[in-house]
């Protein structure tokens, strides 16, 4: 180990990875900052510099403020419910019971799928009148739900997609992180006469909380990261009541094709994921407890 | 190799043919095409690319199935841009401004240009061409065109006491007949509606047009700088839309495109508005007799045409376009355009087409096929201006916040056409 590698390898082995990430990560993030500064040019629109005009529309653009307003509840909303929901399946597995590989591998299976199949499932389980939901809401002599053609229940009914497809993912690491923690603690907790509920919240929870925490950043990322979903079932409508951040990214720059709005709307989410990964890696630095 | 193999057999055939083809030169010809309606679309596409490319052994032809209409024309425009456009695209005829703006594509009116070829273009329906010229050209040539049609369930119109041979004609009656045909079941909640119009996202965009056709308004004009949306028009269209929910005789809140169909074969609907299109996958779906009339208009017929052309990008050779161009011919010739029409239900966009005997043994079985050729003369061009992806979503958002409850049509519309003269005034 203590052998120098030599300093051409060295740069060979430096060059490969730098130029991958240099190519794919640095120089398009400089584009878009580049992009931003400059007009949306055509054939028709000279191309020409306009400053900080594209950041003054997008202080005033009200589609903005309401795909914003969404995507927080969105993060609000998903991520506390999925993570929630993981640790419970992860315990219900981790119990000796009987037919726990059945369960792993049916909360397991809506990860596996593609998010786009999900998305088309899902479009039929809401159809109003003949999808699967209103259907149970029949049963109970209930009126059908227009879940996504109304703005009041389009994002939670994306919500809901999201935990369903997400949960099982974190579940796997919950798991890994479950059967790491030292039967002895349990046994030594035991004798002192802990309740099961006191061995889980003071034993189990604190040890578990390096994964929540890289948990929390993956749920985080995905939550903006992820959008096929819209894509398939809603296009961000009715009236934007469903967009998010990064559907809104992909309109704006492939459908409209205004490349530098889009750029700036792209510098926009660049930034609020770097201050939101900040303070995630400070919290986890001061608040994890690894072994 | 493979293509020096084609190559080869193209020479070969040349030389059987003793070099009495007219086109010598060959060509590699990529072909993007989209499906929008629930048909076996690929199938038909592959057959009839694979016919033209037997009958030219000189060129070869790559037919490539490119998504939905909107994911078709990302990658076309993507692939322009980066230097590698499809010779050939079926794009939707609203995107002829987009198209332009880029310049990616060439007016077929250039290349097209002996006494046979404007024959040949002025055999096109007229209303299939008025979306196809700008400033005196030729852009593109009609291949799958569409209007919506008023589609209806005759059993439940017996069921209701209407008579099913007299579907509605005007708003009135629609909201009239529609009140007979909404079924409700034990416990008060509505089993059967009487109606759907979708209003959600581009397909409720466009149907609106027709609305304001039948109000004797355009959304738009050929100049493709202009956006009508806050007319007494588009106000009393969008009020009705929201009557039909307020009446009982459709379901509130938005309605999806892609659920429509299925909505009216599981019989939660007694009628729809809905593409052309769809007449096939409705003919094989449906249990219950059915048929088609006009949409019922405000003051009078209206409707929106739709759907996608022929173009050929800028970026090809000679050799190319002609080829190309005998490729559209091809597509479109009257026999190709019967059968594309037969296997989707897409009005066939050429009088010969609709002589052959196939088409006349087809609209003998399914006279439904023959509304939409009637409503023709009633339809105007689909809303499109220069930007038209953003000047559009200011319709949507303004369609939508009302079918929803957030706005009223007055106020929606007013905001919507700040939102598209802002965009517009660029070009003006």
């Amino acid at each position: 180990m203590n052998k120098r590698l030599p300093f051409g390898l060295a740069m060979v082995l430096l060059f490969i990875p730098c130029l991958l990430l240099g190519a794919f990560t640095h120089y398009p993030a400089f584009r878009a900052l580049q992009n931003s500064f400059w007009n949306n040019s055509s054939s028709r629109r000279p191309s020409k510099f306009v400053g900080v005009e594209n950041y003054q529309t997008l202080l005033q653009d009200d589609r903005l403020a309401q795909i914003m307003l969404n995507s927080t509840l969105y993060a609000l909303g998903t991520i506390p419910l999925a993570i929630g929901l993981a640790i419970g399946m992860a315990l219900l597995v981790n119990a000796r019971l009987p037919g726990t590989s059945l369960m792993r591998l049916s909360f397991f299976m809506p990860t596996m799928l593609p998010m786009i199949a999900v998305a088309n499932i899902w479009l039929f389980f809401y159809a109003p009148g003949i999808g699967l939901a209103s259907q149970i809401l029949g049963v109970f002599g209930l009126p059908p739900i227009n879940f996504l053609g109304s703005t009041e229940t389009s994002l939670i009914s994306m919500m809901f997609v999201a935990v369903w497809k997400e949960a099982g993912l974190f579940m796997i690491f919950y798991l890994a992180a479950l059967q790491a923690v030292p039967e002895n603690l349990k046994d030594a907790a035991r004798l002192e006469g802990a309740s099961a509920t006191r061995i889980f919240f003071n034993i189990v929870l604190p040890l578990l909380r390096p994964t929540t925490i890289f948990v929390a950043v993956n749920a985080l990322i995905n939550a903006f990261r992820l959008v096929d979903h819209v894509i398939v079932m809603t296009r961000g409508g009715p009236n934007n009541s469903s967009a998010l951040l990064l559907y809104y990214i992909y309109e704006v720059t492939f459908s409209q094709r205004d490349f530098a709005y889009g750029a700036t709307l792209t510098v926009l989410m660049v930034c609020l994921l770097g201050v939101l990964a900040a303070v995630q890696y400070w919290v986890l630095n001061r608040k994890a407890h690894y072994q | 190799m493979k293509t020096s193999t084609c190559f080869l057999n193209s020479c070969c055939a040349a030389a059987v043919m003793g070099l009495s083809a007219t086109n010598l030169s060959a060509a590699d010809l990529e072909f993007y095409f989209p499906v929008g309606v629930n048909a076996p679309a690929v199938d038909t596409i592959q057959a009839l690319t694979d016919t033209w490319a037997a009958q030219n052994p000189q060129h070869t032809v790559k037919a490539v199935y490119a998504g939905n209409y909107e994911e078709t024309t990302t990658k076309a425009l993507t692939a322009a841009n980066a230097g590698q456009p499809p010779q050939v695209a079926v794009l939707l005829s609203i995107d002829l401004f987009t198209l332009i703006e880029e310049d990616v594509v060439v007016p077929i009116s250039d290349i097209a240009n002996t006494p046979e070829d404007k024959e040949w273009i002025d055999g096109f329906y007229d209303g299939f061409m008025k979306d196809a010229e700008f400033e005196g050209k030729t852009y593109a040539i009609p291949f799958q065109r569409s209007t919506p049609v008023y589609y209806y369930n005759k059993d439940a119109f017996r069921a209701a006491g209407l008579d099913p041979e007299a579907p509605p004609t005007t708003w009135d009656e629609m909201i009239e007949m529609g009140k007979a045909l909404t079924v409700k079941d034990g416990n008060g909640n509505v089993s059967q509606w009487g109606t759907r119009i979708p209003t959600l996202g581009l397909g409720g965009a466009w149907l609106f047009g027709g609305l304001v056709v039948s109000k004797g308004d355009v959304l738009t004009t050929e100049t493709g700088i202009e956006a009508r949306m806050d007319t007494p028009a588009t106000v009393a269209s969008l009020e009705f839309l929201l009557e039909l929910s307020e009446q009982g005789v459709m379901a509130p809140g938005g309605i999806s495109w892609g659920d429509t169909p299925k909505a009216f074969l599981e019989g939660q609907t007694a009628s729809m508005w809905t593409s052309t299109g769809n007449l096939a996958f409705v003919e094989e779906n449906a249990t219950f007799d059915w048929g088609v009339g006009f949409l019922p208009g405000g003051d009078g017929p209206g409707a929106p045409i739709g759907g996608g052309n022929f173009y050929i990008f800028s970026d090809t050779t000679d050799e190319e376009r002609e080829a190309a161009l005998d490729f559209i011919k091809f597509m479109t010739s009257p026999e190709n355009a019967a059968t594309w029409s037969i296997a989707t239900g897409y009005v066939a966009p050429r009088a010969d087409a609709w002589e052959t005997p196939e088409m006349k043994a087809y609209s003998e079985r399914l006279p439904q096929a023959l509304v939409a050729l009637d409503q023709l003369q009633y339809a105007e061009r689909e809303f499109a201006t220069f930007q038209r992806a953003k000047v559009t979503q200011h319709l949507v958002d303004a369609i939508e916040s009302v079918v929803t409850g957030n706005a009223e049509p007055a106020e929606a519309l007013r905001a919507a056409q700040e939102g598209a003269d802002a965009v517009l005034d660029d070009y003006k």
